[in-house]
């Protein structure tokens, strides 16, 4: 029988395997983020030391201002102290660290593909859920806990039950107006909050095919939201190409060989998968979340749904608290839902292709919504500077801001007032997800922008004609 | 009560009273707010944190919430509902159960990410059908300050009403529970195959180095 794409790569990585079916496995890139700098003081004090700081990659992302362009701009306070603190455990131990003031700084899961860190074939792991972002680029990697990053510092290696696997086929092509995040807000409406739970998903089919790396990875980003840790896609020509001269891949011989071994890495024809699901690509619509997990989701031509048509009686209450705190109810049209704020950015959608879509959107047009618009990295920001992008946001009255995680998470600052209601690109509607009693809406890049113009939930098909 | 991480005590068998968590998809936001991800779980208060603005209005005050009220307030064992602990790989959602001295959480399933969390911190994740998971539920609605008791090496636990419910749980994971071991300290002993693997691993994709 053959191999799925994820057993090659995992089978490649096997130092030890146990007769319970728990692997030892060697980890070729370690991302990390502010919000970890203490676990450097823990390995000081434990006189530890980091097997391979080449291997590990440092990033302040969660509490950087989107205001700040230095460490020194941040007020003297926690956030400083955080981001500080990363930099400090970079100088003691001697890994790569991309800070504020480095135009390749940005949010850790932008930053690993731009500089070619993500690579197909790689184990790449991060103490961060979205993790599964990098997946896109074929390659195993996963969010992991803090006493995992501790181990992974110390040993460059995990202990790992190997996951069951599901295969995603999206057949047809996207249509007009619908993006990558659409068809991952699809994935989770059908399969739940929890379809993925145990399952490394691997995702495949002609809409995946025709799809950009930019939107496989606003894909395999929230795999996690599907409960699974792990979203895999093929490398194919696409990927190649992307990975092709980043600072960080490998060039001259090694990039040939590189590129010999990743083109093997597909799921043999007879490869067995633990679930397999098909969804028709071509009948996504632009999609919006009404509730407070992922999986409660609709196209936003529909309309808020009603609890008493639910018969299971957890669900329905479930339903109704939701819908409470929403401030939602049953049957509105959920374009007829005004917003306060729109955010376009986080690791879901701060990529080059998401801030094109959402200029696309605004050209010309002003904003009747608070909206922030923050770029995944320095370099994103640089591009779409070039482009023009950021006049475009500035003359609809947008906030054109510096990178960083910003309101996905809401540690820097940038947040909503309790009962305020956001459209956001972000990943997370969960309650208070964005300051205590904040109320989430999650869509795509283009519909952020078409909420923010109309300052309702807005189909973006409406606004914008087809090429 | 102190704040401490019981870490690596070991957990053979455990009684307590239960909590009912009726909140399906119950988000790691849920169980530590963001906000609090910067503060360091030494902090004597860092109990508090736990499902705070589930227990706590913004000044303070407690709201109507299961874990505020007595006898539930002293559970040391959770009964939660589908996919607790789903959404951020966050680890406070584990350090502020230890810190309230929580041992176990009983779920008809988890987040991957949290679930392996719990393991690494002594917090036994069993895995029960949601009917089983709400039947014991209403079973501690209706009587607060019913206890549950686990063993760990049998595989079992017993509810208030005294039914006995068998469950699995990963071999290496008991192994690590049982005993309280540090994965790090496991890891060492293959310090051998790892040099080993390291250096045939780089002569194969040499380009990954």
């Amino acid at each position: 029988m053959g191999k799925t794409l994820f057993q090659k790569i995992w089978d490649e990585h096997v130092i030890h395997e146990r007769e319970d079916g728990n692997a030892l496995l060697y980890i070729d890139r370690h991302l990390t983020h502010d919000l970890h700098h203490r676990l450097f003081k823990v390995l000081q004090s434990k006189g530890l030391t980091v097997r391979e700081p080449g291997k590990l990659f440092g990033v302040p992302d969660h509490s950087v201002p989107t205001t700040a362009k230095t460490v020194e701009d941040i007020p003297e306070g926690e956030m400083r102290e955080t981001v500080a603190g990363l930099q400090q455990a970079a100088d003691d131990f001697g890994f790569h660290h991309f800070s504020m003031a480095d135009e390749r700084h940005g949010i850790v899961h932008v930053v690993g593909p731009e500089q070619g860190i993500t690579l197909p074939g790689l184990t790449l792991v991060c103490g961060d859920s979205h993790t599964s972002t990098h997946g896109a680029l074929g390659c195993i990697a996963f969010g992991i806990g803090s006493t995992e990053v501790e181990h992974v510092l110390v040993t460059q290696t995990l202990w790992q039950r190997t996951p069951k696997t599901m295969r995603i086929t999206l057949t047809g092509q996207l249509g007009f107006g619908v993006s990558g995040k659409d068809v991952i807000l699809a994935v989770i409406k059908k399969i739940g909050a929890a379809g993925g739970t145990g399952y490394a998903i691997e995702y495949a089919g002609s809409a995946i095919d025709g799809m950009s790396m930019e939107g496989r990875m606003t894909v395999c980003n929230m795999t996690i939201e599907a409960g699974a840790r792990f979203g895999i896609i093929a490398p194919d020509d696409k990927t190649i190409a992307y990975c092709a001269d980043r600072p960080f891949a490998p060039q001259g011989e090694k990039w040939d060989e590189a590129k010999a071994y990743w083109r093997g890495l597909t799921s043999d024809a007879d490869a067995r998968f633990d679930a397999e699901i098909t969804l028709d690509g071509g009948a996504i619509a632009p999609m919006v979340t009404w509730g407070n997990s992922p999986q409660w989701v609709l196209p936003v031509t529909d309309r808020v749904p009603d609890p008493s048509s639910e018969t299971d009686p957890q669900v329905r209450a479930d339903m109704e608290a939701a819908l409470d705190y929403m401030d939602l109810k049953p049957g509105m049209a959920l374009s007829d839902i005004k917003v306060d704020t729109v955010f376009i950015g986080a690791c879901t959608n701060s990529r080059i292709e998401d801030m094109r879509a959402a200029a696309a959107v605004a050209k010309g047009r002003t904003a009747k919504a608070r909206t922030l618009v923050v770029p995944g990295s320095g370099l994103v920001k640089k591009q779409a500077e070039a482009e023009g992008l950021d006049k475009i946001f500035i003359e609809a009255g947008m906030e054109w801001r510096e990178p960083g995680c910003s309101m996905c998470i809401a540690l820097n600052g940038d947040m909503l007032a309790p009962g305020e209601r956001a459209a956001s690109t972000s990943n997370r509607n969960f309650r208070g997800r964005q300051g205590p009693g904040s109320r989430t809406h999650l869509l795509s890049p283009a519909m952020a922008a078409a909420a923010a113009v109309t300052g309702r939930l807005t189909d973006v098909r409406t606004l914008i004609e087809e090429d | 009560m102190m704040a401490s991480k019981p870490g690596l005590t070991p957990f053979t068998t455990f009684a307590s009273v239960a909590v009912p968590i009726d909140i399906a998809n119950c988000d790691t936001d849920q169980i530590i707010p963001g906000r609090f991800l910067r503060r360091s779980s030494t902090d004597l208060d860092y109990d508090r944190i736990l499902f705070h603005d589930l227990r706590f209005n913004a000044d303070g005050s407690e709201k109507d919430f299961v874990y505020n009220r007595a006898p539930y307030r002293e559970g040391r064992i959770f009964v939660a509902d589908i996919n607790w602990g789903c959404g951020s790989s966050r680890e406070h959602a584990v350090s502020v159960l230890t810190a309230n001295g929580v041992r176990s959480v009983i779920a008809p399933s988890f987040g991957d990410i949290h679930y392996n969390n719990c393991i690494k911190n002594g917090v036994l994740p069993i895995q029960l059908s949601s009917e089983h998971c709400a039947t014991l539920r209403r079973q501690l609605r209706e009587s607060p300050g019913a206890e549950i008791a686990i063993d760990l090496d049998t595989q079992s636990l017993t509810g208030p009403d005294q039914t006995s419910y068998a469950f699995e749980v990963d071999a290496f994971d008991k192994h690590r529970l049982l005993n309280g071991l540090d994965d790090i300290g496991l890891t060492m002993a293959f310090e051998d195959k790892i040099a080993d693997f390291t250096g045939a691993y780089a002569k194969r994709h040499g380009w990954a180095g």
